[in-house]
């Protein structure tokens, strides 16, 4: 059975942690293991979900502390997608339990602006406030795409159209942000551009995040913990302490990259 | 993705992040004059495709004046034209006049398809938006869909006479079903990934088709819309044979027992021309309607 409570404050008892495999020594800055936290935006406990025959999540258990910056990586066809999707109230054939607390906002891999709404018609869409134009337009600001409010999504380039997105995400002040590799489609730069942005909006709202990505990189440069997801479940957890903006050829990062790479099973020394 | 090479990279980067307009079309050349520019290619596109009608409309004339047909059975376009004028003009007992002839065609198609066009899309929200709507409705769409519309010509006589009411019955049928049967495939052919933006942000049902199903169908609507227009035109030439007292069809009933072929080519000329008029203003409207898609060729 599925618990789903949106919007409700969930009960918890002992928190069971986020790992299940692990852990690597702790060096400079740079941990991995157990988390615990009070109040977390999100739990999920022995969830499992199935397509056909094929069990793509089996038992997963997760946590996300308050304001908790979390990156998810995995192979593709891990299941990433799949547990934001649960996450996000997408999918309804779960097994096991998953509580969100708060409101619940979603940036997808493709920005999926409605193409016949005006740019700030898409970013109030479904916003109960009096002021609709007002407060898209705020928004719009904050992602520094004020000018293109009138725009229609099909004239925005990649990297306006995933702003006008996360500002579509943000407006509705959600307590967990779920970004689906929203940077995947981004050239070089822009991806550049809008990690600094990301991390500007989540100092400034302060909800926890859940990143998914294939790039171990940016669950670097962005992450305060970097989950790896395979078969089905977690099966590493590294924490990041290091102040942001990063160095991605600091010693600890690059330790932990080796190790995310080796858990990813991409190494070509073999040593697992 | 490649790194840097060289200054042209920077020069996407700036404008990456400082919002040009043109970011997306990146290479190609600026907006202004690209709008400025496809307003010339398209009225030249127009005006070379009158030039083979004209091509052939010449031919006709010079056959009339070699004598190849007989001018009876095929009249030359400047006798076709001055019986056009003369219909206009004069009010004859056994015509009466083009204009009205016209008048009274028109608003038959006008009440036909109108009707029509409301029951073709109120179904379509039936059969589109819930699977019971659609298991009880679209069987008899599909049924109605196959039958020769014209074979109800008879049935129609007897139930409802020789008046009007069988006349703009046959254009309501003939109307409803292209967009019918547009307007749902528009519907179900919505983005299902647009669904789930509108199931993460809290829409409500209601919400959801006004926003996001419905514009989403409208490009395939619009298709319905200008076949279902060519519809009601057939429709009313083949409702017109059938004991008009007057309007287009009428009009070529009398020339064909007056012997009258140059007024029966007046008449074809006229149902063209009205069909072609109509269809013009739907893609106006559709040019309007459908802003957000032209959107990126023209801003």
């Amino acid at each position: 059975m599925a618990t789903r409570l949106p919007g409700a404050v969930t009960p918890h008892g002992a928190t069971t942690g986020a790992t299940n495999g692990v852990t690597n020594g702790v060096t400079n800055g740079v941990t991995t293991g157990v988390t615990n936290a009070t109040g977390p935006a999100a739990r999920v406990a022995g969830l499992s979900r199935s397509f056909g025959d094929r069990r793509i999540l089996a038992g997963l258990d997760l946590d996300i502390a308050a304001g908790e910056f979390v990156a998810l990586i995995g192979r593709s066809g891990s299941g990433k997608s799949t547990l934001l999707r649960a996450l996000a109230g997408l999918d309804q054939d779960l097994t096991g339990e998953l509580a969100v607390d708060g409101p619940v906002a979603v940036a997808f891999q493709e920005p999926r602006l409605v193409p016949w709404r005006r740019v700030w018609a898409n970013v109030s869409l479904g916003l109960r406030v009096p002021d609709q134009r007002q407060a898209a337009q705020d928004a719009l600001a904050e992602v520094g795409l004020a000018e293109r409010a009138d725009a229609w999504p099909l004239t925005l380039s990649g990297g306006e159209a995933q702003r006008a997105s996360l500002a579509r995400a943000l407006i509705r002040q959600p307590r967990l942000l779920l970004l689906d590799e929203p940077f995947g489609a981004l050239d070089a730069l822009t991806r550049i551009a809008m990690h600094r942005l990301v991390l500007r909006l989540w100092a400034h709202h302060e909800p926890a995040v859940l990143l998914v990505t294939h790039d171990v990189d940016e669950a670097l440069a962005l992450a305060d913990r970097v989950l790896v997801l395979a078969g089905g479940r977690i099966t590493y957890s590294g924490r990041v302490t290091l102040p942001r903006p990063r160095d991605r050829d600091h010693p600890d990062l690059t330790n932990l990259r080796t190790r995310l790479l080796s858990e990813l099973g991409v190494t070509p020394e073999g040593t697992k | 993705m490649p790194g840097l090479p060289g200054s042209g990279s920077t020069s996407t980067l700036i404008r990456e992040t400082h919002d040009s307009p043109a970011a997306s079309t990146s290479g190609a050349p600026p907006p202004a004059t690209a709008a400025g520019a496809a307003r010339g290619p398209r009225r030249r596109r127009g005006l070379l495709r009158l030039i083979s009608p004209l091509v052939v409309l010449l031919l006709w004339q010079g056959e009339s004046a070699i004598g190849l047909v007989s001018t009876q059975k095929l009249p030359p376009p400047t006798e076709i034209w001055s019986t056009a004028v003369s219909l206009v003009t004069t009010d004859s007992p056994a015509y009466g006049t083009l204009q009205g002839a016209m008048a009274v065609s028109l608003e038959r198609v006008a009440i036909g398809f109108a009707l029509g066009a409301t029951a073709g899309i109120l179904l379509a929200l039936v059969t589109g938006l819930s699977r019971v709507g659609e298991n009880a409705v679209d069987p008899h769409m599909q049924m109605l869909r196959t039958l020769p519309l014209f074979g109800l010509i008879p049935v129609f006589i007897v139930w409802f006479g020789i008046g009007e009411l069988p006349k703009i019955l046959l254009i309501t049928i003939a109307a409803t079903i292209p967009l019918y049967l547009n307007t749902f495939a528009g519907i179900r052919s919505v983005d299902g990934k647009l669904a789930e933006v509108g199931r993460v942000l809290h829409l409500r049902r209601g919400e959801l088709i006004r926003h996001v199903v419905l514009p989403g169908a409208l490009p395939q609507m619009f298709v319905g819309l200008r076949l279902s227009l060519g519809a009601a035109w057939l429709a009313l030439v083949v409702a017109e044979q059938i004991n008009a007292s007057a309007g287009l069809g009428y009009m070529i009933n009398q020339a064909e027992q007056f012997d009258r072929n140059d007024v029966i080519f007046v008449c074809l000329l006229v149902y063209c021309v009205l069909g072609l008029l109509t269809d013009a203003l739907v893609r106006l409207l559709e040019r309007r309607a459908l802003a957000w898609r032209r959107g990126f060729l023209e801003q």
